[in-house]
């Protein structure tokens, strides 16, 4: 009804210009590209190059199963000892306050600070050898470095920060206040635990194991250090990858590699979609992580 | 009698009746388990973290700082420190570079495929070392598919110190972009049109008003992401060729060191890195509180 | 802030009238769509230079939009925008040279309060930037000018709320802008910061002579501040006028009973008078139809008792003692709504009786049937 004329629209004050967007987008897509998706697509294109056959008989090699075997078991271990951890941890720091809690939630990061190899160094301080406990675990015949036992040690020094740091911001953020009303209404503290409290966490929960269990399958320095490298023993898959590769045996190296990859991958699919559905549900998380 | 001791439970103040407030490490709570969660949790740390770091700080300390300075000073040493330290610092750098500009195409842009490239900037963090390590050398190497334009060019990344610059490259950036999206995400829109109505034009806008705030978190990412490249091993030992006193990084000599029984000479360097990782983690939480005191927001 | 006023020098003064203040702003036949919702139809504005306005309204009534579309923000998909002569419409934010005072005050966090202030003038390109003096000198008299001297080198994390709020306006006197534009300025303020801002806004607007329009959703504010007061009801203009305007004239439904409470009684008007309840109502039908329509009038205009039949009957539901009389609940016969009316002691109201009621200075208008579902929304109230 007026006779104004439509305005032309203005520039957007909220972005770039057009152009200096997709220059912008261009740098970021080629620098992922060549960065991060381009070492991932060499994992398959190398295993693959002489054919699925040969991917397939490089899996089945006894020194691959062996490793695989030995990957799934310091796995097995590690994993549900953390999770025992970090479901204590995260309920005595998130539902309660007491003195030192930064320290403590220092303590816990740790491991993250820590290159892997010096994680290693440290066990093979303790129970080398040359270690601190070295003599008697000679004298009772114990082997714990360069034997199995080890391995699952420094596994678990890795991997055990990952459910709590997961777990205790998100607790922290849900307060009290469902638990002491499961209370009041007469529930016990296992299962006010088990009905209020769980649920709750599910899925920071699953995200959390998530990374702990792809944390420990693929972990290399701290468990190079103290393994001993024994094929067909001492190797989880890393390691083995490692052996093949400086044979030189790039088609069984990817291999075993490429489980890795797709472990990863899968990992990451599941984090997307679990961020996508429930993003509100892992919150408290922050997108800080290590 | 219920009131004397609901006035303990609250700690409304001794003398109210004569009854004094005993001392309690944690706050009353009518949640049950603190003791023995709690109990779990340090003997846990204890066994697993405390104990042998402390035997870690134990053997150096016998070494005395004079210990640890010689070998600190040993030739191959001093290379290997060098080596890590200056190329964790460039390639952290380069990280924040390429990490502001990828966090800030994530976050506010949309164009198809960002969901597909959100997810994987976190493939370092997925990804185990030794997979990314042999991909990287392989991909780099002469006959690589990177390598062999580049070796067309004159320009060898493989078993050379650029090798592992690209490693680390890999390995630092979702620490820069994962700290700074948030940040990114946080920025108030009336920001930029306050800057506009008084006149700016956007890249003053971008310039002084948006990429100010995200320094903070941008130094944060920086240092997680040079606390991490210094102790990084699997990425690395493949492409670098480690070659003592010119590609060899510090994690490795320690290997070495370990391999020829020289348990103090594995001590000392480590315990220099650690030093080193936790100076990193003090300056990233003294970054956060000063931001917080200055800006109100981290 | 101490409430006081404080007299400024002459130097702040003369500081702050230097900005052409000369401006009025004119508005045509704007409107805005967002996707298919309307949020801006056919608003047609005129304000004179030096004019303090208010947009008042409920929320979704358009008048943060508006504001935002004479600022430049956002651009109207129909319409024209005036400063003074010059036609605004085309021109990006970045030219309009509007001073926009935001909710949330939109400091720049990073920046000291100085730094803030100076922002804009620092801005412009080389050839038309005062020198470093010069800046600093503006920056100086604004501070005081706003009563924040010496807080120049303070971090705006470090300021109270309504601290922030005067810097952010000072920000905007910076520039020298040809109008001065605040979103809801004291909306995140708490009860007793507002009401020293609220008169420290109308003595700043005194001194700077601006031409000044801000956004609210309180009346009380609009009614104390503005000259005049435009009320805005989902995209449409219902009223522009001073205060008392509105109080006494409203012009219509939504208007009366935004501004001030309003009782609306559903009535018939037939055969040139007006019945409720089977009763005829002494009130004037000023030529409308024959059909439904709403009568309105306010609760302070309405009287207990009197002698003989009064226009309504109502029952007392509660009764309590007040300074000077009585204060009754009564449910009035055929309207749904309770009243709280005051009234002397002896007007022979008691509790569970049955009293007549009268009142004065009604407006009766049409029943419309889609405008009376807006005018319930509205009178909910905020």
């Amino acid at each position: 009804m007026s006779d104004a004329a439509p305005v032309r629209s203005h520039i957007n004050v909220r972005t770039e210009a057009p152009a200096t967007r997709l220059a912008l987008i261009l740098v970021a897509v080629v620098f992922l590209a060549l960065f991060l998706l381009a070492p991932l697509g060499v994992v398959f294109t190398q295993t693959l190059q002489k054919g699925f056959g040969a991917f397939a008989k490089a899996l089945q090699d006894d020194d691959a199963i062996s490793a695989i075997e030995l990957t799934l078991l310091v796995a097995a271990i590690a994993v549900p000892v953390n999770l025992v951890f970090g479901l204590a941890a995260s309920w005595s720091i998130a539902k309660f306050s007491f003195p030192g809690k930064s320290l403590l939630i220092t303590l816990i990061d740790l491991p993250f600070s820590v290159s892997p190899v010096v994680s290693g160094l440290v066990y093979v301080l303790v129970f080398g050898a040359q270690g601190v406990f070295g003599d008697w675990l000679g004298a009772h015949d114990i082997e714990i470095i360069f034997a199995v036992p080890g391995i699952v040690l420094a596994t678990i020094f890795v991997t055990f920060p990952f459910i709590a740091r997961e777990l205790i911001p998100l607790m922290q953020e849900q307060g009290t206040v469902e638990e002491e009303a499961a209370l009041t209404l007469g529930a016990s503290g296992f299962h006010t635990f088990v009905a209020v409290t769980l649920p709750n966490i599910k899925w920071g929960l699953l995200y959390g194991l998530l990374l702990c269990n792809a944390r420990a399958m693929g972990e290399f320095g701290a468990v190079s250090v103290v393994s001993g490298h024994i094929r067909g023993l001492t190797n989880t898959i890393p390691l083995q990858v490692e052996i093949l590769y400086n044979e030189y045996n790039s088609v069984a190296a990817f291999a075993l590699a490429a489980l890795l990859a797709s472990l990863a991958l899968v990992t990451l699919g599941l984090k997307t979609l679990l961020e996508w559905r429930h993003g509100d549900a892992l919150t408290g998380r922050a997108r800080r992580r290590q | 009698m219920s009131d004397q001791v609901n006035m303990e439970r609250t700690g409304a103040g001794a003398g109210t009746l004569g009854v004094k407030k005993p001392w309690s490490f944690t706050a009353p709570s009518v949640l049950p388990g603190f003791s023995l969660t709690f109990g779990y949790t340090l003997v846990y740390l204890s066994l697993i973290v405390l104990f042998p770091l402390s035997v870690l700080v134990w053997r150096a300390s016998s070494l005395g700082f004079g210990g640890l300075y010689a070998i600190a000073t040993e030739p191959r040493v001093a290379a290997a420190l060098r080596t890590t330290f200056s190329i964790s610092l460039a390639a952290a750098a380069i990280d924040v570079v390429f990490g502001l500009i990828v966090a800030w195409v994530l976050t506010r842009y949309e164009f198809p495929g960002r969901r597909f490239l959100d997810a994987v900037v976190d493939l370092p963090f997925a990804l185990p070392t030794a997979v990314a390590g042999i991909s990287l050398a392989s991909l780099y190497a002469p006959n690589g598919l990177f390598g062999a334009p580049l070796a067309a060019l004159g320009v060898k990344v493989a078993f050379t110190r650029g090798g592992i610059l690209v490693a680390l490259i890999f390995v630092g950036l979702p620490f820069i972009v994962r700290t700074v999206q948030p940040i990114i995400g946080e920025l108030e829109v009336e920001l930029e049109e306050a800057s506009a109505t008084l006149g700016a034009t956007r890249a003053q806008t971008v310039w002084r008003v948006l990429l100010p705030p995200l320094a903070p978190a941008l130094l944060t990412g920086f240092a997680l992401a040079f606390a991490r490249a210094v102790g990084e091993y699997g990425s690395v030992i493949f492409i670098a060729g480690n070659i003592a006193y010119v590609s060899e990084i510090a994690p490795l000599l320690i290997v070495v060191k370990l391999e020829q029984y020289d348990y103090a000479g594995a001590t000392g360097i480590a315990t220099i890195m650690l030093a080193i990782s936790f100076g990193a983690l003090l300056a990233i939480n003294l970054i956060q509180a000063w931001s917080r005191r200055r800006f109100g927001h981290v | 802030m101490n409430g006081a006023t404080a007299t400024l020098s002459r130097d702040a003064l003369a500081a702050a009238n230097d900005s052409a203040h000369g401006f009025g702003i004119r508005i045509e036949g704007v409107e805005q769509d967002f996707g298919s919702y309307p949020a801006l139809r056919d608003v047609s504005l005129d304000i004179a230079p030096g004019e303090l306005v208010a947009l008042l309204g409920p929320s979704g009534s358009g008048k943060t939009t508006l504001l935002r579309v004479i600022a430049g923000l956002n651009t109207p998909d129909r319409g024209a925008v005036y400063f003074g002569e010059d036609n605004a419409t085309n021109l990006s934010v970045q030219e309009r040279r509007v001073g926009f005072v935001f909710q949330n005050y939109a400091l720049f966090k990073h920046m000291t309060v100085a730094d803030n202030i100076a922002f804009g003038l620092k801005a412009r390109p080389r050839a038309s930037r005062p020198s470093r003096v010069e800046i600093y000198d503006r920056v100086t008299k604004l501070l005081e000018l706003v009563q924040l001297e010496g807080l120049g080198e303070r971090y705006p994390a470090q300021l109270s709320g309504g601290q922030r709020q005067r810097v952010a306006l000072a920000r905007a006197l910076a520039i020298e802008p040809r109008v001065l534009l605040l979103d809801e300025p004291f909306g995140a303020l708490d009860a007793r910061v507002r009401k020293d801002l609220r008169r420290w806004l109308r003595e700043i607007h005194k001194k700077t002579g601006l031409t000044t329009v801000f956004v609210t959703h309180d009346q009380d504010e609009a009614m104390e501040l503005a000259d005049r007061v435009v009320v805005l009801n989902q995209g449409r203009v219902e009223q522009v006028g001073a205060p008392g305007e509105l109080y006494d004239n409203p012009a219509s439904p939504f208007v009366i009973s935004f501004v001030g409470e309003a009782v609306a009684l559903p009535v018939t008007v037939v055969d040139g008078h007006v019945e409720f309840g089977g009763r005829k109502l002494h009130v004037d039908t000023h030529g409308l139809r024959d059909g439904a329509a709403r009568v309105f009038f306010r609760p302070a205009d309405i009287a207990i008792g009197g002698q003989g039949e009064g226009d309504l009957e109502g029952r007392v539901e509660s009764l309590r003692r007040t300074a000077g009389g009585v204060r009754a609940t009564i449910a009035i016969d055929g309207y749904d709504q309770t009243l709280e009316i005051d009234s002397a002691l002896s007007s022979g109201a008691k509790l569970g009786g049955r009293i007549p009621l009268s009142f004065s200075n009604a407006r009766i208008f049409p029943s419309d049937p889609i405008t009376d579902s807006d005018f319930t929304e509205a009178g909910e109230g905020i």
